[in-house]
Parts: C-alpha cells; sequence; structure tokens
C-alpha cells in the first residue's frame, strides 16, 4: 500500500456530504440568527408605521365668535355644522379664556381649531367613525386649505383624556418620574450596601449562601409577584394608598433590589485583591479599604448596573397594574401618595381603549418610551466600555 | 399633626442635631490634638463617633414606639414621640460628646456601627424574598380555606363571579355556585408556553451557536447589540404588538387555510412570547458554549472533523446540562410573563387542545381578579393568591434546579 492513497470514489461521496451537512448546518444557525434580527426589524417598523402619524395633528379653521351666549354654551361660539368635527376639548377651554380676556367678548375671529380624533384620522387616511356627511364637510373644508397638520404639543403637555385628540403622556412621563425617583432612593442604597457587605464583609457560612441563593432566585421570580406583596404588605398592611407613586415606587424598587445586588457585586470583585493588600498594608481599616479604594474603582460597574435595572423598572407594568396604577389619572401627581400613572401603564390603558384615534397614540406613547430606554441602555454601555478596567 | 409631619419635624429635627454632633465631635478631638495628646484615631472618626452615637439610640426609640403604637400596645400622640426623641437625641450628643477623650478607639466603634449598617441593609434584602413568600401564603391559606386544594387542583370549571354574585346577596336557585377549578387555567399557561418555547429555543439556540462558533466578529459586535435591544423592549409593548399586529395576522392566515382562529387564540401570545425569549436563550446558551474550553474543540478538528460536526457530537453534547437549563429559565420566565398574555390571551379559562381558540394564564387570572372592584377578603381575589403561590412554586423550582444545574456544569471545566 503506497502512504499516498488517493481517495476513492465512495471517500470522495462522503466527504462532499459531510461538506454540505456542514454548509447546510451554518446556513440553518445563520438564518435563525438572520430570523431574530428580523424580528427586531419588523417589530420596530410595525410601532414606528402606527405612531409616527400622532407626532402631527389636524387644526380646522373656523369663524369663532365670542357672545355672552358662547360662555354658558361654548359649543354656540362657532357655526353648528361643525360642531361635530371639532374637539370638544377645546370649547371646554372657552369659558376660562372668555373671562381672563373678557374684551374679546362681541368681536369674533378667524381661528385654528384642533379637530375631533375622527377627523384626523380620516384626513391622515386612517379607519375612522366618520358619518358620510361629516366625511363631504371635512373634504370640503380641505378643498378650500381650511384644514391643515401642525405639531402635536397636546401629546406632550397634557395629561390623560376621554377625547382621544387632546390626550397627552406629560401625566404619565411626570408619574414615571416619581415612581423611579423613589425606586432609586429605596433600592441603589441598600444594593450596594448589601453587595458590599456580601463581597468585603460577610463570613463564608451557611447564612451567607442561602442569602446568595435567595438573592439569584428572587432575580427571576415573575415580576407580577412582587405586585402581589405590594397589594398584600403595602396597602394591605402598612395603609399606602393604592395607585399612589409610593407604593408603586416601593414595589419596582423590591424588584430592582436583587438585580442591583448581583451587578455590583460582580463590579466589587472585579477589583483586584492587590489593592485592598495594599490599603490595609498601610494601616487603612476595613471601611476606608472600602469607601477609599473598592468603591471608587467599582463605582462604574455599579452605576451601569444600576441604570440597566432602572430601565428594566420602567418597562415594567404587570406589579403596577396590580397594585392599582392603571386608573384613569389625567393629572400630573403632586405628591408621592397622590394617585399616579406610569407611561407602561398609559401605554396599556390606551391600547385597550375602544375609541380608534388611541391606537395612533398608544403607538407613539411606546415610541416615546423605545426612544428613553434605548437611550438609558445605550449610556450603561457607554460608560461600561469608557471606565471599565481590565486589571 | 399627622405621621408624615411627625417624620419630617424628627428628620428635622435630627438632621440638624446630627451634623452639630459631628463637628463638635471632630472639633473637641482636634482641641485635644492642638494640647499635646496623642489621639488613637484621624480626627474625623471622633466626628463619626459623635454622629452615629447621637443618631442611633432617638431613632432606635422612634421605631420602638412606633411599632407598639401600630400594634396597638399604647397610644403615643406624634407629639410626644417627637419631643421624647428629640430629648433623648440632645442627651446623647451630651454623653456622647463626654466620651470623646485621646484614647477612645473612635475608629473601631465607628467601623462596628458601618458593619451593623450593611448587615441590616442585607436583611433588608432577605426580607423581601420571604415577605414574599409569606404574604403569599397567608393570603392563599386563606384562599385554601374557602376552596378546597384538591377542587382547586383538579377542578375543570373556574367560574369566580359566581361567587361575586353570592357576595351580593343573590344567593338563589338561579345564581350557581361558585367554581375554582384551575385545570383549563394551567393548561392555557403551559400551551402558550410551549408555543412560546416552540419559537425561542430553536431560533435562540441556533443564534447562539452561530455567534459563538462561526461568526466573525463584526458580525457578532453588529448582531448583540440587536438581541440586547429585543432584551430590552418592555414586555407591554410586545403586548400591543400581539394584540394589533400579529392578533389578526394570525386569524387571516388562519382563515387562508380553511380554519376559523379567535382573535384572543392561544398562539399569538405564544409567539410574540416566544421572540421574547429568543435573546434571553441565545445570551444563556452564549455563555454555556462558549465556557466548553478550547482544547475539546481543538481535539474534535484533530480527528478531521468539519466544524458542524464537532458542534453536533462534542460541544452540544458536553453543553446539554447547561442548555437545559437555559430553557427551563427559559421556561419559568415564559410562566411568569403577564403583559402580553393580558392583552393580547383569552379572559375564559377554556380546556382545549386547539391553540386557535382562546385560552387564559394563571397571571391573566391573577390580573384579572386584582384590578376588579370586589372586595379585598372575598374568593375571587384571593383566588389570585391561591394562584401566585402556585407560580411561585414552579418558578422557584425551575430556577433552583437549572442555577444548581448551570453551576455544576460551569465547575466540571473550571481548572
Amino acid at each position: 500500500m503506497s502512504p499516498k492513497q488517493p481517495l476513492d470514489r465512495n471517500g470522495l461521496k462522503l466527504m462532499r456530504r459531510r461538506y454540505r451537512k456542514e454548509k447546510r448546518f451554518q446556513v440553518y444557525c445563520l438564518t435563525a440568527l438572520i430570523l431574530a434580527c428580523l424580528f427586531l426589524v419588523l417589530f420596530l417598523g410595525d410601532i414606528i408605521a402606527k405612531g409616527h402619524s400622532a407626532f402631527k395633528q389636524a387644526q380646522i379653521k373656523v369663524e369663532v365668535t365670542y357672545t355672552e351666549r358662547s360662555k354658558e354654551i361654548p359649543l354656540t361660539a362657532v357655526e353648528r355644522e361643525y360642531t361635530s368635527i371639532l374637539s370638544r376639548g377645546w370649547f371646554r377651554t372657552l369659558p376660562q379664556r372668555l373671562n381672563t380676556h373678557p374684551e374679546l367678548l362681541g368681536t369674533s375671529e378667524t381661528h385654528w381649531i384642533v379637530a375631533k380624533g375622527d377627523v384626523d384620522q380620516y384626513l391622515k387616511g386612517k379607519p375612522n367613525s366618520l358619518k358620510p356627511e361629516e366625511k363631504e364637510l371635512v373634504d370640503q373644508l380641505k378643498a378650500e386649505n381650511r384644514t391643515r397638520f401642525i405639531f402635536n404639543t397636546y401629546f406632550f403637555l397634557n395629561g390623560d383624556s376621554r377625547m382621544p385628540e387632546i390626550a397627552g403622556i406629560k401625566a404619565a412621563a411626570i408619574g414615571t418620574i416619581y415612581v423611579l425617583f423613589l425606586t432609586m432612593i429605596f433600592s441603589f442604597p441598600i444594593g450596594v450596601l448589601t453587595a458590599i457587605y456580601l463581597e468585603e464583609y460577610a463570613p463564608d457560612n451557611w447564612l451567607t449562601r442561602i442569602i446568595e441563593v435567595n438573592i439569584n432566585n428572587l432575580a427571576a421570580i415573575p415580576s407580577i409577584l412582587y405586585g402581589l406583596l405590594g397589594l398584600a404588605i403595602f396597602i394591605n398592611t402598612f395603609g399606602i394608598p393604592r395607585s399612589s407613586a409610593l407604593v408603586g415606587g416601593l414595589t419596582l424598587g423590591l424588584m430592582s433590589l436583587p438585580v442591583i445586588i448581583i451587578s455590583a457585586r460582580a463590579a466589587i470583585r472585579a477589583v483586584p485583591d492587590s489593592i485592598r493588600e495594599a490599603a490595609f498594608g498601610v494601616g487603612s481599616s476595613r471601611w476606608q479599604v472600602v469607601l477609599h479604594h473598592v468603591l471608587p474603582l467599582s463605582l462604574p460597574g455599579i452605576l451601569t448596573g444600576s441604570i440597566i435595572a432602572l430601565a428594566q423598572a420602567m418597562g415594567e407594568t404587570a406589579p403596577l397594574l396590580i397594585v392599582g396604577m392603571m386608573a384613569f389619572i389625567p393629572d400630573a401627581p403632586d405628591g408621592f401618595t397622590d394617585a399616579a400613572t406610569v407611561m407602561p401603564a398609559q401605554i396599556y390603558t390606551w391600547s385597550s381603549a375602544a375609541l380608534r384615534p388611541y391606537a395612533e397614540r398608544t403607538a407613539a406613547a411606546i415610541l416615546v418610551l423605545l426612544a428613553v430606554l434605548i437611550t438609558m441602555n445605550a449610556t450603561a454601555v457607554l460608560l461600561r466600555k469608557k471606565y471599565e478596567r481590565r486589571w | 399633626m399627622d405621621s408624615g409631619n411627625a417624620l419630617i419635624y424628627l428628620l428635622g429635627g435630627l438632621i440638624p442635631l446630627a451634623c452639630m454632633a459631628f463637628f463638635l465631635g471632630r472639633r473637641k478631638a482636634l482641641v485635644q490634638e492642638a494640647q499635646g495628646h496623642k489621639l488613637h484615631s484621624q480626627p474625623g472618626f471622633y466626628g463619626w463617633f459623635a454622629f452615629t452615637w447621637m443618631v442611633i439610640p432617638p431613632l432606635g426609640l422612634s421605631v420602638v414606639l412606633a411599632s407598639l403604637h401600630i400594634a396597638g400596645l399604647i397610644n403615643v400622640p406624634p407629639q410626644v414621640l417627637v419631643a421624647a426623641c428629640l430629648t433623648l437625641a440632645a442627651l446623647s450628643l451630651v454623653a456622647s460628646l463626654h466620651m470623646i477623650q485621646p484614647g477612645l478607639r473612635a475608629r473601631s466603634r465607628v467601623e462596628q456601627v458601618i458593619r451593623w449598617m450593611l448587615f441590616t441593609a442585607s436583611a433588608i434584602s432577605i426580607m423581601t424574598t420571604v415577605g414574599i413568600v409569606l404574604s403569599i401564603i397567608f393570603e392563599a391559606i386563606k384562599f385554601f380555606n374557602m376552596v378546597s386544594l384538591w377542587e382547586f387542583i383538579t377542578g375543570t370549571t373556574w367560574s369566580p363571579d359566581a361567587a361575586f354574585l353570592s357576595g351580593a346577596g343573590r344567593t338563589g336557585e338561579e345564581a350557581a355556585k361558585p367554581e375554582f377549578g384551575s385545570l383549563p387555567i394551567f393548561a392555557g399557561t403551559f400551551m402558550i408556553t410551549f408555543i412560546a418555547m416552540l419559537v425561542a429555543i430553536p431560533v435562540g439556540l441556533f443564534s447562539a451557536i452561530y455567534m459563538s462558533e462561526y461568526a466573525s466578529k463584526t458580525v457578532r459586535e453588529m448582531a448583540k447589540p440587536m438581541l440586547e435591544i429585543l432584551a430590552g423592549i418592555p414586555t407591554v409593548v410586545y403586548g400591543f404588538f400581539a394584540a394589533i399586529t400579529v392578533s389578526p395576522l394570525v386569524v387571516r392566515a388562519a382563515e387562508s387555510i380553511g380554519l376559523e382562529a379567535a382573535y384572543t387564540n392561544a398562539l399569538t401570545p405564544g409567539l410574540v412570547m416566544g421572540i421574547m425569549i429568543i435573546p434571553f436563550i441565545s445570551s444563556l446558551s452564549d455563555d454555556i458554549i462558549n465556557s466548553i474550553p478550547q482544547s475539546m474543540r481543538e481535539g474534535s478538528y484533530a480527528l478531521g472533523t468539519t466544524k458542524s460536526e464537532t458542534i453536533k457530537r462534542v460541544l452540544l453534547p458536553a453543553a446539554l446540562p447547561g442548555i437545559v437549563s437555559a430553557f427551563l429559565l427559559g421556561v419559568s420566565r415564559a410562566l411568569g410573563e403577564t403583559m402580553i398574555v393580558v392583552m393580547a390571551a383569552g379572559l375564559r379559562p377554556n380546556l382545549t387542545w386547539n391553540p386557535l381558540e382562546g385560552m387564559t394564564t394563571v397571571t391573566v387570572r391573577i390580573v384579572d381578579a386584582l384590578t376588579g372592584d370586589t372586595a379585598f377578603d372575598s374568593a375571587e381575589t384571593l383566588s389570585a393568591f391561591g394562584l401566585g403561590l402556585a407560580l411561585l412554586l414552579v418558578t422557584l423550582m425551575l430556577n433552583i434546579v437549572s442555577t444548581i444545574v448551570i453551576r455544576r456544569f460551569k465547575q466540571q471545566y473550571e481548572l
């Protein structure tokens, strides 16, 4: 047998088959990855397609006559045929406006007034529930150039409303800030202190090990169960008002606690022991070592983890539904015990609203929320990239 | 003066006093140092010593008084509480300043306090678990006093509304007895979870294999953030996507092949939940596959295998326990997922094998029972805690099993 025997026909065939299999397997894997990325693209594309039009809003130019009568029955300020296509929200503000500007009484002016939600949808070419004669009227106004689209300021400056055309996210955004503030105040110090204790102080005994297992499990408990905890303990036992920012903040605080602890421990553990030993060597006490050396060095990691935990808490809805933060709340809260709502809860209530124009606003609110969340996560990643030290 | 105001007055009194204590303590130490005494610790520690020794007694007193007050053992008007605490604060300030002498081991004392503070913080973290478990168990016990456990596990009808009617005094012949058979609810939960895993496991696992074994560095750096964004999308957003976009698509697709589908079918939340879990499975599997030592791959290549043969015959069998635990973690996440099913799945418990029919899940029933207007002690409200307990037990078990398996797996390949 010669040492260099060429492959026989069968061997070659087998070889080709094996390479084909290899190619096929690689294609399967790539397809899976492409599929995952495709989902993201489709999903974002769908939300943008649904939501972008909510950032502009239809207005209609009409003649407004201010009389004593229009102060009592604001709808009489415009010609009768227009009342059904204009937003009632605008008329509601009329009496107040006449009280502050009495000189307007008896005059008339042409005014751009926010159109009703369905008219807005019709002008954007979306499904709506306008009657045929209303459609005709809107078409006629459009032909006369008496309709226009402007940037939707109501969406950012108003709270929730029963009238979709003037409903906005302001109350929910402020509620989110209140809740997240409380979440951080509560979970950041306790989380970091726990991480310091577990990494720097705790003796390695059964108690510490139980604590560790506990914290790892806490991070994987479904979020809705934190809602049950909030309901049973904070609301029923401690008597914190239902749907207040306080109860929401505490519930989310408990939920993000394990996430913060786990990431802070990882960051503290990454600081090499040589630093601690050097500090001990010059006579530092344990707390001095922690405060002067370990904490400053691990702070970027701790902050990154906390921002990610905060972003997670910001998108969380289920536990807040349980503690009652899904009620109709048109005004921003004035204090921590006032009824409040948050962005995800607002998205939830809008998405289940029956009126069609809300769907567009839901998608727009989602876009705002996603923009904030992606910014937060990107900040966390940049922070990590910039300050990460490999020892 | 209510309790909130009392707290403000208490802190308003304590914080300036505590700052004063710090500066007075440090000043006394500095004066003594200037007089030529040798201090045991840095002057700042004497300040912190005075600070902590002044703050702790009144805070302790206020906690004791407040808890006795809440327990109803004694009646303490808030004014008395604030006055007592602030007096005690002033006394302890004087006492602690008196204790500051050059030989006082201020640093060790302060260290001890800090140690206790850190321990308290960890105790609070632990109390959370205990709190969750206890609060759910207590309410669940109340529920199982009303409804037998056997009926809960084996019953096939879930109609809590009848409980509401009988609670409202409408117990007539026509009012049916409330029934709490959870079987259809769990069937729906597992059906949706199963569909989700059908989507998430292949896509997640294969993309993890591609990322760790085939992808070039640039592809990995592009794909990783995309998966991370997918993982960071709030579930309520997925829910909206499922209800508004996917559900009509599924109904239309079913119609086109001659099937009838409900808008609240189980397939829609299953599919979307699967998409949600993809990044979770892929990052866990990626982690597991990467922890397999390179020598195993090289040994396999040395025998002349192709890449896919190495993956299928060497890497996957070696990684199997870890990957299975990753799947279990994915299952536990799917079981507890709430918003997608609340928005896209049905409300009506339905025991069926057909994923095109409406089904409900444990989390949907929990949300439904707790967002209504029923009284807190009604059987319907408490049923949420019974379901919550079941959910807690199942997810805890899945988590514990999979964390133990993953840890063993990683230890196996560590040197």
